[in-house]
């Protein structure tokens, strides 16, 4: 076993060895551009392109032509939301999202609203998931789109999107996802779900940076979005630019095996992230955040009260996870995620998110049970707020001098 | 963010761990900061018949930055008089661990938690506690 050890596949996925060699070549002699109709080099180059593309639509159940090759999930909300936000216009000018989503999409909405957009940000219950009479409470007759996250990157959760797609549908609106941490780790049919707009990315499921994918609905409703980029109009004319052959053809790999290994892989993580997840909730005054019923397989994001996320982080210096706590963010807030949920301030800058992946072991999870609850041990001997829990001190009775 | 290599020594073998008897009139405790921003600290000294500090501990809830100020705190404290204490400057632990600018609250924080507790030393003995400047966190 190696140190340290890899547990934060929710912000990226080591590329697999079978999607590197996939698309090696498309690096060297088959570098043609996709785009040059009257050649063998551009020839390849399509031939490539049109493979994966099927590869793509394969895993979330749409057609090859409904796949828009973007630069990642980034760029897909931003031209998912925007595009739509355009193209219908004279529909109506009103956006719902919800307080959880990604700053991609959320970012994208605020700079909307200083275009004469008007959005309603949904706000989360208890354990994550927004309350559909409230969706519902919120449409308008001016509702163009609903965008809600498919499963959420901090605590897992996932939204009850058929539900959601109905709720919009009946209004008329589109109904978009960014289902970036969720494609390729759990089944995603846009035809089941009902989903109009899907924005994913490679590089969460084993494929390289750089390169994701939206989904464009054609047919009931076929739905448009306004290209954000001009130029030589690739993609049906949505999406400019010269394709990124490689990555495609990477992306395209990285989907077929999600695909072909994700029920066994969905069962073998969760089974992992169980174990993990039991033997840390036996450390007394540590909670799980979010929905555990409803979320993916592969995350436990976990607060160790009256210890600081990343001083714990310190401390687990053979792990590599994340925090919520306001230290690891030039902002000095802690997540707003989880705040989202109801969680306290310190509750939140006590969280650790472990992620696991294709690649991690059982025996990395057993190193890292022992190895978190040794630092959680050890910060909470130097936690003056453990020893005041200890003693029976009510802390919310404390006049803290807040800083 | 990469910690620095006294950051990282302090870290891992902090010094003067623990807590001195609270009620104690030669013992004076500064508890600073708040749960709700991501750090707390406490530190106490211990104080003898000559206004020299023999002892001092603390315990810090708060990120790598902050249980390294507190630990380095103490270590200076120990041997100082009372007065000599008041002339510890956050900036002199800025130096002493490299803290980069986002760490800076840390050592304010750690020199607030040395007056406060000399302060709380001084009206336990029936001195007027020291006005101190706002700190600018």
């Amino acid at each position: 076993m190696e140190l340290p050890i890899y547990l934060d596949n929710n912000a990226t996925t080591p590329l697999d060895p079978r999607v590197l060699e996939a698309m090696l070549p498309y690096f060297t002699n088959k570098f043609g551009n996709a785009a040059s109709r009257n050649h063998a080099f551009g020839w390849v180059a399509e031939e490539a392109v049109d493979y994966a593309r099927e590869q793509v639509a394969k895993l979330i159940g749409c057609t090859e032509k409904e796949i828009i090759f973007t630069s990642g999930a980034t760029e897909g909300d931003n031209l998912g939301i925007k595009g739509v936000f355009e193209m219908y216009a004279d529909k109506g000018n009103h956006i719902i999202t919800a307080t959880t989503e990604h700053k991609a999409v959320l970012d994208t909405c605020k700079h909307l609203e200083k275009l004469g957009a008007k959005v309603t940000y949904l706000k989360v219950k208890e354990d994550g998931l927004i309350d559909l009479q409230e969706l519902e409470a919120a449409m308008t007759e001016q509702t163009i789109l609903v965008t809600i996250m498919y499963g959420n990157n901090e605590i897992g959760v996932i939204q009850p999107i058929k539900e959601i797609a109905a709720i919009a549908h009946k209004y008329g609106a589109l109904f978009m996802s960014d289902a970036t941490q969720a494609v390729g780790k759990i089944p995603v049919d846009v035809i089941a779900d009902g989903i109009d707009l899907l924005a994913f990315t490679a590089h969460k499921m084993y494929g390289p940076k750089g390169v994701g994918a939206l989904y464009v609905r054609r047919k009931n409703p076929r739905v448009k979005v306004t290209a954000q980029m001009d130029g030589g109009g690739h993609e049906r004319g949505m999406r400019s630019g010269t394709l990124n052959v490689p990555g495609i053809v990477g992306l395209g790999k990285a989907c077929e095996l999600c695909r072909l290994e994700m029920d066994s892989e969905a069962q073998r993580l969760s089974g992992l992230r169980d174990k993990l997840e039991s033997a840390l909730t036996v450390l007394e005054e540590s909670y799980v955040n979010g929905n555990v019923e409803h979320r993916l397989p592969h995350v436990a994001n976990i607060s160790f009260k009256y210890v600081e996320g990343e001083g714990l982080m310190m401390a687990m210096k053979d792990l590599a996870v994340s925090s919520g706590s306001a230290c690891t963010s030039a902002s000095l807030e802690p997540s707003y995620v989880l705040k989202s949920l109801g969680l306290s301030d310190d509750l939140a800058h006590s969280s650790i998110r472990f992620g696991l992946g294709r690649f991690t072991t059982e025996e990395e999870v057993d190193y890292a049970i022992e190895h978190t609850k040794k630092a959680v041990n050890h910060l909470r001997d130097l936690s003056p707020l453990w020893e005041m829990f200890k003693e029976g001190i009510d802390l919310s009775k404390i006049e803290w001098a807040e800083h | 963010m990469a910690y620095s290599e006294k950051v990282m020594e302090h870290y891992t073998n902090p010094r003067n761990v623990g807590t001195l008897n609270k009620d104690s009139k030669s013992v004076g405790t500064g508890l600073v900061g708040a749960p709700e921003c991501g750090d707390v600290m406490r530190l106490q000294i211990e104080v003898d018949e000559n206004n020299v500090i023999t002892d001092a501990k603390f315990k810090t809830f708060g990120c790598g930055s902050a249980i390294a100020s507190s630990s380095l705190a103490t270590e200076w404290l120990k041997g100082k008089t009372v007065d000599q204490a008041m002339e510890i400057d956050n900036m002199d632990i800025v130096e002493e661990l490299a803290l980069p600018p986002v760490k800076i609250h840390c050592s304010v924080l750690a020199e607030d938690a040395i007056k406060s507790a000399i302060n709380d030393f001084r009206v336990k003995n029936g001195l007027a506690p020291i006005e101190l400047a706002k700190s600018h966190h």
